[in-house]
């Protein structure tokens, strides 16, 4: 009974187990505290950082990531959908398509700092360039992957080339479209990040994360790097979220 | 179909009963010289066959004969090489049909109700919404259907989810119903529940109607006639008439006549297995 009562909090167990590491860890002077200071300064760092300068770099971040993700779901869903409806539309783009979603999108930062100059766009164009043939390739699979029998019932019951493609293909892919999003959001992300680095930024939480560094300001780098990693698993949950919404069917 | 309207000469004039594969009886579908091929598999060659109006055909055969693909080809669902098929003179675009999936599971579609599910045809047929709500309402009540149509098919048995196939494919009021395997993704209860159901409907709509089944017993049981096919490329090795009065239960299985029917049909088909 008590074992079933406590079965929603297994997760919060290995949260725990991290936490009781680290604090030990720098309580027991295992490691340098430079290089990785108590929890407690870490979370203060962050609770203080996210009322000021952090609250303003994650919002940076998370406008740039939502902006990248945005172009990248206009540009290729209605795209996904073209290529997917013939088969051998998308057998002669395929190789293009897997070429450049295979080329680390970080090797394109120079060439959109060319076109773009140094700011925003470069960074939200070079995230939806990344995002656009991760949610492309799942796009296109999950039209083609439509199955024979729905489209033949669709056929049988009259539906013309046009529906079977709106009434049938398009609802079958989408469970396969969240699934590129979710990749695209999260390969979005990474890159503004990357991008926030390097490229003469001035916000965002990828500059945070370096310019602590830089400093030397430990619990202020590890707020940030949190920061992060809350933002990633937030924007993967809230995909999850709608999808199970709209898309109730999915995996059943 | 190649070229079906040029196949379509003279409406009026319906063809002459082939030697074989008649009922003797004014018949609803008739198919003339029937050719199909697979790579270099040929399934039907030249094949001659006549539907009678009104009776349930069971088409029952050796394995990769080409049952489903004959009523494929009848519904349209694959091109034929050579041939004429003709419903009453017309073509299969000018009549309306129903189609009953073995894979009742990937036949529906998940995404909506099952009410919308029955009704989606009557959407293809440009029906609009309050007359399609009213036909499916209609064919609901008359089935004596109960179940939850507010449900999405993924919430439903299997039974219930073929049952919902069963009712999108008769909505439209069809003429001709085919059914490919209906019933055998059902476990055994569910199965001769179906039957009954399947037997029902027919008894009450004297819809047309052609089901493939891979089990003798429920071919026999089913149909007014058991269209027996031989190894491809299939021909007609006889069309067994089964004389059991309806409605048929489970007594009937063990009657003289329906033992002797399913004895005679069954001497057939291992006949056709051997031949090689």
């Amino acid at each position: 009974m008590i074992a079933q009562k406590l079965e929603p909090l297994l997760p919060l167990v290995g949260v725990v187990v991290l936490l009781a590491i680290w604090t030990i860890a720098t309580s027991a002077n295992w490691v340098d505290p430079v290089l990785l200071p108590s929890p407690a300064a870490a979370f203060k760092a962050l609770w203080q950082g996210m009322d000021g300068p952090l609250g303003h770099d994650f919002v940076k971040t998370v406008y740039r990531t939502a902006a990248a993700t945005a172009i990248a779901a206009v540009i290729a869903i209605p795209l996904g959908i073209l290529l997917g409806s013939s088969e051998r539309l998308y057998r002669s783009l395929e190789f293009v398509i897997d070429f450049f979603r295979s080329t680390p999108a970080s090797a394109m930062f120079p060439l959109f700092l060319v076109l773009f100059g140094v700011g925003d766009e470069t960074k939200i164009s070079v995230a939806a360039f990344g995002a656009i043939l991760v949610i492309l390739f799942n796009v296109a699979y999950g039209v083609m992957n439509a199955r024979k029998t729905r489209l033949l019932a669709a056929k049988v019951m009259g539906a013309s080339r046009l529906r079977v493609l709106f009434d049938v293909m398009l609802l079958e892919s989408l469970p396969q479209t969240f699934v590129g999003l979710r990749n695209g959001v999260s390969l979005a992300l990474v890159i503004i990040v990357v991008a926030e680095m390097f490229i003469g930024s001035q916000d965002g939480l990828g500059h945070s994360v370096f310019e602590a560094q830089q400093l030397f300001d430990m619990p202020r780098m590890y707020a940030a790097i949190f920061a992060a990693g809350a933002l990633g698993y937030g924007l993967n949950l809230l995909f999850l979220l709608i999808e199970r919404r709209f898309v109730h069917w999915s995996g059943k | 179909m190649s070229a079906p309207h040029a196949l379509r000469v003279e409406p009026t004039g319906v063809p002459p009963a082939p030697s074989d594969g008649g009922a003797g009886k004014r018949p609803h579908v008739t198919i003339r010289g029937l050719s199909k091929r697979f790579d270099t598999t040929v399934i039907y060659d030249n094949f001659d066959l006549d539907i009678p109006r009104g009776e349930l055909i069971s088409v029952f055969g050796p394995n990769g004969c080409g049952k489903s693909t004959l009523i494929n080809m009848i519904a349209g669902l694959i091109p034929v090489d050579q041939g004429q098929i003709l419903f009453d003179g017309m073509l299969l675009s000018e009549i309306k049909f129903g189609y009953v999936f073995q894979n009742y599971r990937e036949a529906l579609f998940p995404w909506m109700r099952a009410f919308d599910n029955v009704s989606y045809p009557l959407k293809m047929m440009k029906v609009p919404p309050a007359e399609r709500k009213r036909r499916t309402e209609k064919l609901v009540e008359h089935l004596g259907v109960k179940i939850d149509l507010s449900l999405y098919p993924y919430q439903m048995s299997g039974g219930q989810q073929q049952l919902v196939s069963i009712m999108r494919a008769l909505v439209v009021e069809p003429e001709i119903l085919f059914l490919d395997e209906p019933f055998s993704a059902l476990d055994y209860e569910m199965t001769l529940f179906m039957r009954e159901q399947l037997q029902k409907l027919f008894m009450e709509s004297q819809t047309t109607m052609v089901l493939v089944s891979h089990d003798l017993e429920e071919a026999v049981y089913l149909a007014d006639r058991v269209l027996l096919l031989s190894r491809h490329p299939a021909r007609v090795a006889d069309f067994t008439p089964v004389t059991s009065p309806r409605p048929r239960t489970a007594e009937t299985l063990s009657e003289p006549d329906f033992v002797q029917t399913k004895a005679h049909c069954l001497e057939i088909f291992q006949r056709e297995v051997r031949r090689r």
